[in-house]
């Protein structure tokens, strides 16, 4: 199963080694992470996509909530909203090509960033099932260079992630 | 005031009057404090040794140990130690110097990234940047490290920022937004816990290193419900090991009623342990006959992770078993004890008596002296099953040992931060020729403080354990092994750090030797000529079950003709 996780953290040096670190050394499978800051100073939030089944899930979110600097970790398994963004180089062997590949960019919605003579950028957003579906259909082309950001998501509705009021000290 | 001497200033707010240490370039700033500090310091020979000595310190005083140690080489003596206090979840508050913060990220001299090399073995770290941030950091390090399911904290301090002006205030406040251990555990699940055991034909309770501090509980608990309890490695002295509900530790070489009692257990309790495969074998043949497996432990992260869980508790071991006790019951589980007892008689711990001295008798033989009233410690191998299998440890924090990782060289190292938390009662290090080598240079420590432990070399000339595994599963090519040829006398060199050495190989002398090791005041080391093939039994070969346990020494009923 895939799922996506979201991780508030704490901006401190290091932070994000920790959780790169603990994600090698515990074997879990990660097909992307993508970090940034949030609107809060001092917070940062990470995207996590993972697979597995629910025992490995169970157990990456406990060992993230084990870090001090986590804050708050969260399955998005209730509805969300999740959007990666990607850059995709074509090929542009000739004027033939060029409407064929304009064509297919179009039905993905997909933005046209810079054309040059034998190249195009294409800007894509989507989940990543549809950054992965316009990559493999420009494929045939011949695929020049590809970045993803990797998954970033939201929680639906009212549901946020945030800092848990103090808890009296043990 | 500098940086380095609020460094000390907010370590005594903590309540610390002992560091462990060894000093350095980078550090120095700190050690010049120190000259000023009623702190006290305990120079060791080798940080590693700092580092074990501040763990022992922790486990037998309940309170946090400290270790003190300069950047690079020797930052990095501590990772050992480090990995041994996360693995065995002991407090303890490394401080180490680090270069100026001008010259991170140069390849300085002595420069490590030792912020990067421990974040895998402790339970956080910090680097210092702001001299302003010292009475936040270590008040947080003390907090992180000792509350929830405790373990090592690192703090790196650049040399500038020892040598920075310091003007603030001590009263500072931990800012942790994602640091908030769980200490009560859930009413509900007590509650279900307790109505599981009620309804069991077959309970056990097994009690591990994480109720250390919940004995009184612990012991209230089983006395009340009557069950049978089996204290793992870790675990040993949280339950008495003259009780008469005491089953023996589990596992790779526990008891053939401790292990047998879990294999046929309905309903386990299982309070402050971690179910490591050296206690359960193969996973998927731990306890198949439990249909309800409790699982009361502080860290969520343990609950589920390697054994299928019914009823987890989060929460503290102390807190919790305190619940259960006042909500237990009389459990009506004669015939489980029947059975219990039948095994317990049949296959209690003992060895067969040979001409020769054995390790096991002379363990029994400082049990019996000590009436068990002593703090024992070892090395790793055969010499520390022995020792768990025949020292009876009826108090907590009376065995201190390398559990999870079973780091060689320990005891020495625990038995001096064990003599300096609890001075006036006697410490004993079990040690083995092989383990006692990786660390004896802190010998000179126990003759710098005239600290009187009591070092038994169960001496027998090999890496016993590895020559047993060698033995059993690979044909008995014993390979690398051997250190007979090239020991130490190890005697002589006690003599010649000027601590007592003897030397006892006559097993009829087992006795009067016992009592001059006790009686002398001071340091003492027994070297112990122990037989070279003796064996530690039963034993379940790694990734075996309870079934597959070998109760007695096939080499023995062998010799024996049956
Ligand atoms: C630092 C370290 N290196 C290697 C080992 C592997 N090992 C486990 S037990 C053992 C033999 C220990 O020999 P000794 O201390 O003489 O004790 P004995 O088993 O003979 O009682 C070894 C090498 C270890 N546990 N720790």
């Amino acid at each position: 199963m895939r799922h996506v996780v979201s991780v508030l953290v704490q901006d401190k040096p290091g932070v994000l080694q920790r959780i790169a670190g603990l994600i090698a050394r515990r074997g879990f499978n990660i097909e992307s992470l993508a970090v940034g800051r949030t609107h809060q100073e001092g917070l940062s939030r990470i995207s996590l996509v993972v697979t597995g089944d629910d025992r490995v899930l169970e157990q990456v979110e406990k060992q993230l909530n084990r870090l001090i600097e986590v804050i708050k970790v969260t399955d998005h398994s209730e509805p969300h909203v999740e959007r990666e963004l990607a850059l995709v180089k074509v090929a542009v062997p000739g004027m033939e090509e060029r409407l064929e590949i304009k064509d297919i960019a179009e039905a993905f919605r997909a933005r046209i960033v810079d054309v040059a003579r034998k190249s195009i950028i294409f800007e894509l957003t989507g989940d990543s099932s549809k950054v992965h579906n316009f990559i493999e259909a420009m494929r045939p082309y011949g695929l020049l260079e590809v970045m993803r950001t990797g998954a970033v998501a939201l929680s639906r509705g009212e549901q946020v992630l945030k800092v848990r009021e103090k808890k009296p000290a043990v | 005031m500098n940086g380095a001497a609020a460094i000390l200033k907010a370590l005594e707010k903590q309540g610390v009057n002992i560091i462990f240490g060894h000093p350095g370039g980078t550090i120095m700033p700190t050690y010049d404090a120190l000259y000023d500090s009623p702190i006290r310091h305990i120079l060791v020979r080798h940080e590693q040794g700092g580092v074990h000595a501040a763990t022992a310190y922790a486990r037998a005083s309940g309170k946090v140990g400290v270790v003190m140690a300069t950047s690079g080489p020797g930052a990095l003596n501590l990772v050992t130690g480090l990995q041994d206090a996360l693995m065995d979840s002991t407090a303890v508050v490394a401080i180490t110097g680090n270069v100026p913060q001008a010259l991170i990220g140069t390849d300085a001299f002595q420069e490590a990234d030792v912020c990067g090399i421990t974040q895998p073995v402790t339970k956080h770290n910090f680097q210092i940047r702001d001299v302003r941030d010292i009475p936040r950091v270590i008040a947080e390090a003390f907090y992180i490290a000792s509350t929830g399911r405790p373990g090592p904290v690192l703090v790196d301090v650049p040399k500038d920022v020892q040598l920075a002006p310091f003007s603030g205030s001590f009263d500072v406040e931990i800012d942790l937004p994602g640091y908030k251990p769980t200490f009560k555990g859930h009413p509900r699940q007590i509650e279900r816990a307790l109505e599981a055991l009620a309804k069991a034909k077959k309970p056990v309770l097994m009690v591990g290193g994480g109720a250390q501090h919940a004995s009184a509980e612990v012991i209230e608990f089983a006395e009340k419900s009557g069950i049978p309890v089996i204290p793992t490695l870790m675990g040993l002295g949280a339950f008495p090991g003259t009780h008469r509900q005491f089953l023996g530790m589990p596992g790779m070489h526990g008891s053939v009623a401790a292990n047998w009692a879990i294999h046929n257990a309905d309903t386990i309790l299982a309070i402050g342990l971690r179910f490591d495969d050296r206690v359960t074998g193969k996973v998927s043949r731990f306890a198949p006959n439990a249909h309800t497996i409790i699982h009361v432990d502080i860290d969520p992260a343990e609950i589920g992770k390697l054994v299928s869980t019914a009823i987890p508790v989060v929460g503290d071991a102390k807190w919790v078993a305190a619940e259960l006790a006042k909500g237990a019951r009389k459990l009506s589980i004669a015939e489980w004890w029947q059975q219990v007892d039948e095994w317990r008689t049949k296959h209690p711990f003992g060895w067969n008596s040979k001409p020769y001295l054995q390790s096991q008798e002379v363990i029994h033989a400082f049990w019996e002296a000590t009436g068990g009233k002593a703090i024992v410690t070892s090395g790793v191998g055969q010499h520390q099953m022995f020792t768990a299998q025949f020292f009876k440890f009826d108090k907590p924090r009376s065995w201190i040992n390398s559990g999870g990782l079973g780091t060689m060289g320990v005891g020495l190292p625990f038995a001096i931060g064990a003599a300096l938390a609890r001075p006036g009662e006697t410490v004993i290090d079990f040690d083995g020729d092989g383990s006692f080598q990786m660390t004896l240079q802190e010998l000179a420590t126990v003759k710098k403080y005239n600290l009187p432990v009591k070092i038994v070399i169960l001496n027998n000339g090999f890496l016993g354990m590895v020559r047993q595994w060698q033995d059993l599963f690979h044909a008995r090519r014993y390979s690398e092994v051997y250190l007979a040829d090239s020991n130490p006398d190890f005697a002589k060199l006690a003599e010649a750090y000027g601590i007592k050495g003897l030397t006892l190989s006559d097993r009829g002398k087992l006795a009067e030797t016992v009592k001059e090791v006790l009686e002398h005041e001071g340091p003492v080391l027994l070297d112990c000529r122990v037989h070279h093939e003796e064996g530690v039994f039963p034993m379940i070969p790694s990734g075996g079950a309870a079934e597959d346990m070998i109760i007695e020494n096939p080499r023995e009923a062998v010799e024996a003709g049956d």
